[in-house]
């Protein structure tokens, strides 16, 4: 199946996300990780106002088969949370970058080791076979 | 290099997610787990399962021989008619679990994927002394479920077979019947909590027999299924998964399972010390549960009472489809396990209150005649 990576983001090695917009980021989970779950059931997500370390579980994602951490790509203070997604998780998995966006921060600097979308392909790749 | 079945490369060219398995390459889904779930629960989902072992036994010492391996009644299973009945070690935990049925003159005993190399030089291994054979017909042999509740009626208006009368094979019969043109030996078995159907045929058959049984009814009336909703599907049933509510270290008492062993109908291996493990009462026993807070248990989750003591683990845990909430279920000693218990499971180093729940969580929906 063919994985959506889109070109103007960034990844981390953990299947999240990061788009910069302006002075702030917004961090979902990629198209190849939201697959991989399967149907998404339970989120945990932190408060507005939380601060998160780069690299650093910021939440809890849970499918049928399996629980797993969200890490934080980038650190920060948390200026939004999708609360949207409490309802439908499923957005995760039918948009993962749109309606299925997870948290938006107030960048502090510091971050994860990110991979550009070509990395980051040939990590998912890496991982199919 | 794991094992493949013979449908993977349909598994692969239908779009199916592949994973490891007990050494084995299967698919874990089509579609995603819960639309294949519903499916079963609604309607019909077909699985392959051709992983699991299939052994036969035959001889005119067969029967004494499962007899003495099994803790189930093995002379009382009619012609016709399968059981399920446990493999025990002397100290009385579990070998395996499986599926004996009653065929012409010789025995199928079913077996747990994981466990086929193992299971097989067990019975090999305590075989010498009776007349009896032993064939391996794992390969030779695929191995599909059609389970739900639309089952039977989608199998009565199959082309070129003659499953039109299965309202009359009673619950856990197995009889000779045609699929589309082949010859295949079908049974009221499954592993599901729905009422459904497993078949047993020549291997080199398995894609004209999945293709088939995937065409029945109108389309979509039958679901491609993977061992993801096959696991969910179990759990709710809380039918036991072998590695997780079975193990060497886990007795059937402890298990839940003392229905299974027939102490009083002779020997077998595993009796002496069963005995004296009802006699006593199982220190620990599974126990299903709800948590009272937000967060989902997994297997091997650490389990603590209310003074913060470690007592056990969780055995399995998900999110359920059908009801809708995350459940459980663990080993913990048996003054835990009553209903209304309470009792700590470690999610991320946090505790979470547990409350113990009557089992199974959903109540199957066999077709008993």
């Amino acid at each position: 199946m063919a994985t959506n990576i889109p070109t103007e983001l960034r990844y981390s090695k953990t299947d999240e996300w990061v788009r910069v917009e302006g002075a702030e980021v917004v961090v979902g989970i990629s198209d190849f990780a939201q697959h991989a779950l399967g149907d998404i059931v339970y989120l945990e997500l932190p408060s507005v106002g939380a601060v998160v370390q780069a690299g650093a579980s910021f939440g809890v994602i849970e499918s049928v088969k399996a629980s797993s951490d969200l890490n934080a790509p980038v650190g920060g203070e948390v200026i939004a949370v999708n609360n949207e997604l409490e309802a439908s998780q499923e957005a995760i998995n039918q948009d993962p970058y749109g309606a299925g966006w997870l948290i938006r921060l107030r960048p502090s600097g510091d971050e994860d080791e990110l991979m550009d979308a070509e990395a980051y392909a040939a990590h998912c790749a890496e991982r199919n076979h | 290099m794991h094992k493949r079945t013979p449908l993977f490369e349909t598994h692969v060219a239908m779009g199916a997610r592949m994973v490891e398995f007990g050494g084995w390459e299967m698919p874990v889904q089509y579609h995603g787990i819960i639309e294949e779930h519903r499916a079963v629960r609604e309607q019909a989902g077909l699985f392959d399962i051709s992983h699991m072992g299939r052994f036969m036994v035959r001889g005119s010492q067969a029967e004494d021989f499962l007899q003495q391996m099994l803790t189930c009644n093995v002379a009382a299973i009619p012609f016709g008619q399968a059981s399920y009945g446990l493999l025990c070690q002397p100290d009385g935990g579990v070998v395996d679990d499986v599926f004996v049925y009653h065929l012409l003159d010789e025995f199928l005993v079913v077996v747990n994927a994981a466990n086929r190399d193992k299971d097989w030089a067990w019975l090999n291994q305590h075989s010498s002394g009776f007349d009896v054979e032993l064939e391996d017909r794992s390969e030779r042999w695929a191995m599909l479920a059609l389970q739900g509740p639309q089952a039977q009626s989608l199998l009565a208006h199959a082309p070129d077979s003659t499953t039109s009368d299965l309202a009359h094979l009673p619950f856990h019969s197995v009889a000779l019947t045609t699929i589309f043109g082949f010859t295949a030996l079908i049974a009221r078995t499954g592993y599901t909590g729905e009422d459904g159907f497993e078949l047993f045929f020549e291997a080199h058959h398995a894609a004209d027999v999945w293709n088939g049984l995937l065409a029945l009814g109108q389309p979509g009336s039958v679901q491609p299924c993977g061992l993801g909703a096959r696991d969910s599907l179990r759990f709710e049933a809380c039918l036991p998964l072998y590695g997780h509510e079975l193990s060497p270290h886990i007795n059937p008492y402890e298990a839940r399972l003392g229905w299974v062993v027939k102490l009083d109908t002779g020997d077998f291996i595993g009796r002496d010390a069963l005995v004296a493990i009802k006699a006593q009462g199982p220190a620990r026993r599974l126990a299903g549960f709800e948590l009272l807070a937000r967060g989902v248990a997994r297997s091997d989750y650490p389990v603590h009472n209310l003074n913060g003591m470690p007592v056990g683990h969780v055995t399995s845990g998900m999110p359920t489809p059908t009801l809708g909430k995350p459940l459980g279920i663990a080993l913990v000693p048996s003054t835990l396990s009553a209903e209304g218990s309470e009792f700590d499971v470690i999610i991320r180093e946090q505790p979470v209150r547990a409350r113990v729940l009557k089992m199974p969580f959903y109540k199957p929906r066999y077709k008993k005649l």
